[in-house]
């Protein structure tokens, strides 16, 4: 068990590509931590320098309280599972989980306890004997957690570990890495770009973009107050709606104009968007902040447009809409509720969910703010 | 449509077993020769099969070792093919890790530099090959015969290729397990690389069995021969006895046929390896 923290960290290819800018990270003792982002935003990289597989620009990695910039992965105590597995072919899921420990001298009867042990805990005692090639891809992927776990490391890293299984599998097989990581209360980190994995695994979630941390918070406090309109939008399924517009003061009040249609602001964040009077500014509400009748209590948020893509889900319709001034975007509405195509309707906001942001891909959620 | 598949079918294997037909018939010609009373391969049309089984041409070779020291020159030969094989392998497969994973200064030019000696006739290379040696005093001796062909490029740019494509994520994983280069060498690289080197060996043993310019310039006393040399000596001045030459001719192919059976299986498969690693 082991606490990680990354101070300052830089990561420069040749070239002068910035991979990963200024990250500070802590990860507690026992902590499930998820860094999520898009492809290229230096995920991998922060992981593989924290594994010792890339060497670090400027800045310090600890692991417990020892600075690991210059200890080779092997003295790290630390273990990983790669996103291809990287099983040894040539040997068996038996010689794959016991390589490392061998390499440590570990005596052949422990070996062979500690081997049992996590195959048991994987369900994959009948696999021993087999070459990697002739597993399926849900069972190589237990394999390399399997090898991960036998050598009972301060942490464990994984790279993107389910990205190669189908969408079923990848369900269940997040729930197991749930449940296993209760079990061994090993520091965990997780690198992927599915915000579902992202959102169901950590404890904490760490979102990235173009090399920098956006945003490091417990899953629920990162969807519901995104820093930035980066995060807001990298995180939900269906994503948060954006609409470009101005703050402006109508009838002694501050609102949200988007074209001809005015959205009223909830008391809460009010006097904080004072300051942004007459500038222009983006909206983003999420897609099951819409819905067809006002939310009760609140005036009426509504923004006309018309139906143009309906997708029933089964729990609910994905409604896809278009304003008169051309801004698309989506709600989650009762699939029980009949809605068409080309359907003409008010959308109403729920004026308590609105998030304002500055303009920009990573433009800040000012309502965050005061 | 399935005649006409049949049609292609036959016509490859007919095709084939031409070839097949070509290629060891020598074989057979040498086999049967040197089995056959030296009057007979006179004769014409030639006998295809001998008249009367004789073994006295292996006799004559094998009886007279002060004319014909055959066990002299199978030994240099073996000890030469051998260590230069061995050598070789180990020199390319090293070479080749280093040059597809490893960074240091000069890489990339010692890689063009690599390119571009594989381009040089080895024939323009013998005068100044044999100065070197005669000036380190390795005239007449094994050493002539192994260590200046361990300069080959062919192997190291082999293995580069072939590494360069492997996949990282294996050496990683064993890094992070706790291995050392040496080790992710032995225990990763290697398992996967053995078609690819038995077949450089077996490449390479052939080479240097069968060479015959070099070791006949640099060897020069009669116990200090290779096969190909001494075989040649067999051929007379003024008259030919193809019974002793391809007895001869027999005994030196034998250990590269058995070696080819015993690694044939490696052999095919580093011949139709694409280069990637399936797991």
């Amino acid at each position: 068990m082991a606490r990680v923290s990354l101070k300052n960290v830089t990561k420069i290819f040749e070239g002068d590509v910035v991979a990963v800018k200024d990250a500070s990270l802590d990860i507690a003792d026992k902590e499930f931590m998820v860094i999520v982002g898009p492809s290229g935003c230096g995920k991998t990289t922060m992981l593989r320098m924290i594994a010792g597989l890339e060497d670090v620009t400027e800045g310090i990695i600890k692991i417990d309280d020892r600075v690991v910039n210059d200890i080779p992965p092997k003295n790290r105590d630390i273990a990983m599972v790669f996103q291809n597995y990287a099983l040894y072919p040539h040997m068996t899921v038996f010689e794959n989980m016991a390589f490392g420990l061998k390499l440590r001298k570990f005596p052949k009867e422990q070996i062979k306890e500690r081997v049992q042990q996590a195959a048991g805990m994987l369900g994959i005692e009948q696999l021993l004997n087999r070459k990697p090639k002739a597993l399926s891809g849900g069972q190589r992927q237990r394999v390399a957690v399997g090898r991960a776990i036998v050598r009972n490391p301060k942490a464990f890293l994984f790279d993107e570990p389910l990205s190669n299984l189908d969408a079923k599998l990848r369900v269940t097989t997040r729930a197991e890495l749930k449940a296993l990581h209760r079990r061994l209360n090993t520091t965990s980190i997780y690198v992927t770009h599915d915000q579902a994995e992202a959102m169901t695994l950590g404890d904490k979630i760490c979102v990235m973009y173009n090399g920098i941390i956006q945003q490091v918070a417990e899953p629920m406090e990162v969807y519901d107050k995104p820093v930035n309109k980066f995060v807001a939008g990298f995180l939900g399924t269906p994503p948060m709606n954006f609409f470009d517009g101005q703050v402006q003061l109508r009838n002694g009040s501050d609102c949200f104009v988007i074209g001809s249609q005015e959205i009223q602001f909830a008391s809460r964040i009010k006097n904080t968007l004072t300051r942004y009077r007459g500038k222009d500014m983006v909206l983003g509400i999420r897609p099951e902040h819409l819905t067809l009748v006002p939310p009760q209590g609140q005036s009426r948020n509504g923004i006309d447009c018309r139906v143009i893509v309906v997708e029933p889900l089964g729990d609910r319709k994905d409604v896809y809409m278009e304003t008169a001034r051309g801004d698309k975007f989506i709600a989650n509405i009762n699939p029980h509720i009949d809605i068409r195509v080309d359907q003409a309707v008010t959308m109403y906001m729920d004026a308590e969910k609105i998030s304002i942001f500055e303009p920009g891909n990573t433009g800040k959620n000012v309502s965050l703010q005061g | 449509m399935k005649t006409r598949t049949r049609f292609w079918k036959a016509s490859h294997i007919i095709l084939l077993f031409i070839l097949s037909l070509s290629f060891l018939f020598p074989l057979y010609w040498m086999l049967i020769t040197s089995f056959k009373l030296e009057h007979e391969n006179s004769l014409w049309p030639p006998t295809m099969w001998p008249e009367k089984f004789t073994l006295e041409n292996y006799v004559s070779i094998l009886a007279h070792p002060e004319d014909t020291p055959l066990f002299s020159w199978f030994k240099n030969s073996f000890i030469a093919a051998a260590s230069y094989s061995v050598l070789s392998v180990i020199i390319s497969l090293l070479a080749g890790y280093a040059l597809a994973r490893m960074t240091f200064w000069g890489r990339k030019l010692y890689l063009t530099l690599l390119l571009i000696a594989l381009t040089i006739p080895g024939i323009i290379l013998i005068i100044p090959s044999f100065i070197v040696v005669d000036f380190l005093g390795w005239t007449n001796s094994l050493k002539a015969i192994i260590f200046p062909a361990l300069s080959g490029t062919f192997g190291v740019l082999l293995f580069y290729q072939f590494l360069s494509k492997f996949p990282k994520d294996l050496e990683e994983a064993a890094v992070i397990d706790g291995a050392s280069n040496f080790r992710i060498l032995i225990s990763i690289i290697v398992p996967h690389t053995k078609p690819l080197m038995l077949t450089l060996l077996i490449l390479n043993f052939m080479g240097n069995w069968n060479d015959y310019f070099w070791p006949f310039i640099t060897l020069y006393s009669p116990s200090m021969r290779t096969m190909p040399v001494g075989m040649a000596t067999l051929q007379g001045r003024f008259e030919h006895f193809y019974g002793i030459m391809t007895a001869g001719g027999v005994l030196m192919a034998v250990p590269s046929i058995i070696l080819f059976i015993l690694v044939q299986k490696y052999y095919i498969k580093a011949i139709t390896l694409t280069g990637a690693i399936k797991e």
